[in-house]
């Protein structure tokens, strides 16, 4: 139980996966301008790293493991998670149309993100069993989306002062500086947990 | 050589049952969509601006296909695009009146008193962020433009620290109206001319005491209405357009001056 709640905290603010081990900047970045959006992300962060764990578990210890072919496991999971968020994305468009509105657009701009294959190698690497994988999966995506609410929220007002920065740093500069800065403040979390 | 083997074979059978699972959900579960949604997306004017109330072109034009949204609620594709959705979907269309952007307030640099002088972003969402703005009217027009900025049309100016707005240019898009941080701006029929031009939600005394122009809420003008379409709501007179006729009593009736008639003076205004 204690290790269970040393993975929450971890996944969450020690080792948050954007402004700590900074894997998926891309649509950390792309996708903060409103607040609307970025939770609409963050949900289908969470929403993937459950499914990619689920799926890639199974693969790694039955399939992988048994013919020796652990070192292939990146080739393998990136082929695995993309094909299971395109069935997801199918199944969903046609039975869940309200749930494919607020999460479709987003889901195949993380497919393949570094995020999504980042915490699948991480419960191997840790030797996680397969609850705690989950669990680390669920976590891991609560902690992108809350750093990509927070980083919404700061950028909008970085926003409303475009027209104060300087030229040099207008746009991607500035935002790039903002999240070093919250990215900082997230050091702070540091010593918890341990 | 087994372990060059197991490798390939094992990647070539998930590769192929991958592929095969792929292609038989995607026809088990396509969604049908019809082609007039393309088409009429292709009618409207591609700006994006939502002044229909949808997301956008294409969100617009499937609604009208499949939840018969109504056909001329696209304001900047006007007439035009009405006919063409309609001639699309088979049905007669009249094109939806032209709106125009009011704003209620009057509270111009004469009319209300500065708190404070703010050196930061001048943007209105900035100064409305810091302590509510600069004026000392808390409800009113922030003057520093966030509207101009996002017109497409560059038709709004910034006069004497209030917002002020081309009848000619203007394609009703409503951005002025969404990007306004006191939600000021009202997209009204061209055809009203009577105007509310007070927001504030200050109460009598504290009213007077911030702005020449502000509505007290005396209620003078619900009483003149002979149409019942004016209400106090939030300490200030607003105009129901549906009910309103123009008729110009109300503007006549204000003691403070804030409600305004655009009709030029006809000399019989009475027996309107």
């Amino acid at each position: 139980m204690n290790t269970m709640i040393g993975i929450i905290i971890a996944a969450v603010l020690t080792n948050n996966f954007v402004l700590s081990k900074f894997y998926g900047c891309c649509p950390f970045l792309g996708v903060s301008k409103k607040i609307d959006s970025s939770i609409g992300m963050g949900a289908a962060v969470i929403f993937v790293m459950i499914c990619a764990s689920l799926v890639t578990y199974p693969i790694y210890y039955f399939i992988l493991k048994p013919f020796d072919l652990t070192y292939l496991r990146t080739v393998a999971f990136i082929l695995v998670i993309a094909v299971f968020v395109q069935l997801l994305e199918i199944v969903i468009k046609k039975l869940m149309p309200p749930l494919y509105k607020t999460l479709g657009v987003y889901l195949p701009l993380i497919t393949t993100n570094c995020a999504v294959l980042g915490v699948t190698i991480m419960n191997i690497d840790e030797n996680y069993t397969f609850a705690q994988s989950m669990v680390n999966a669920a976590f891991s995506g609560i902690g992108f989306a809350l750093a990509m609410v927070i980083f919404s929220g700061v950028r909008s007002r970085v926003d409303d002062a475009d027209s104060e920065t300087p030229e040099m740093f207008r746009g991607i500069p500035a935002t790039l500086v903002a999240a070093a800065i919250v990215s900082m403040s997230f050091l702070g979390f540091g010593g918890l947990g341990q | 050589m087994e372990s060059y083997i197991y490798p390939i074979v094992i990647f070539i059978v998930m590769g192929v049952v991958f592929g095969v699972l792929l292609t038989v959900l995607s026809k088990v579960f396509a969604v049908k969509t019809d082609p007039r949604t393309e088409q009429i997306t292709e009618a409207l004017p591609g700006a994006n601006c939502g002044a229909c109330g949808f997301a956008g072109c294409a969100d617009y034009a499937d609604a009208i296909v499949t939840k018969g949204a109504p056909m001329n609620a696209c304001l900047p594709g006007g007439a035009g695009a009405a006919s063409e959705i309609g001639k699309i979907m088979g049905a007669e269309v009249t094109a939806a009146e032209k709106k125009l952007p009011v704003i209620h307030c009057s509270g111009d640099c004469d009319a209300m008193q500065q708190k404070f002088t703010f050196d930061g972003v001048q943007t209105c969402a900035s100064a409305k962020r810091f302590y509510g703005g600069t004026g000392a009217c808390m409800h009113g027009c922030l003057g520093l433009g966030d509207c101009a900025s996002v017109c497409p049309e560059g038709c709004i100016t910034i006069k004497n620290g209030l917002a002020a707005f081309c009848t000619e240019q203007c394609i009703s898009c409503g951005k002025c109206a969404k990007v306004c941080p006191n939600g000021l701006i009202e997209l009204r029929s061209i055809k009203k001319k009577v105007d509310v031009r007070c927001s504030s939600k200050d109460v009598g005394a504290a009213a007077v005491k911030a702005c020449k122009n502000s509505c007290i809420a005396c209620g003078k003008c619900v009483k003149i209405c002979k149409f019942g379409a004016i209400e106090i709501k939030d300490a200030h007179a607003v105009i129901d357009y549906d009910k309103c006729v123009s008729c110009g009593m109300c503007a006549k009736e204000c003691p403070r001056g804030c409600i305004v008639n655009l009709r030029k003076p006809v000399v019989k205004a009475e027996t309107i």
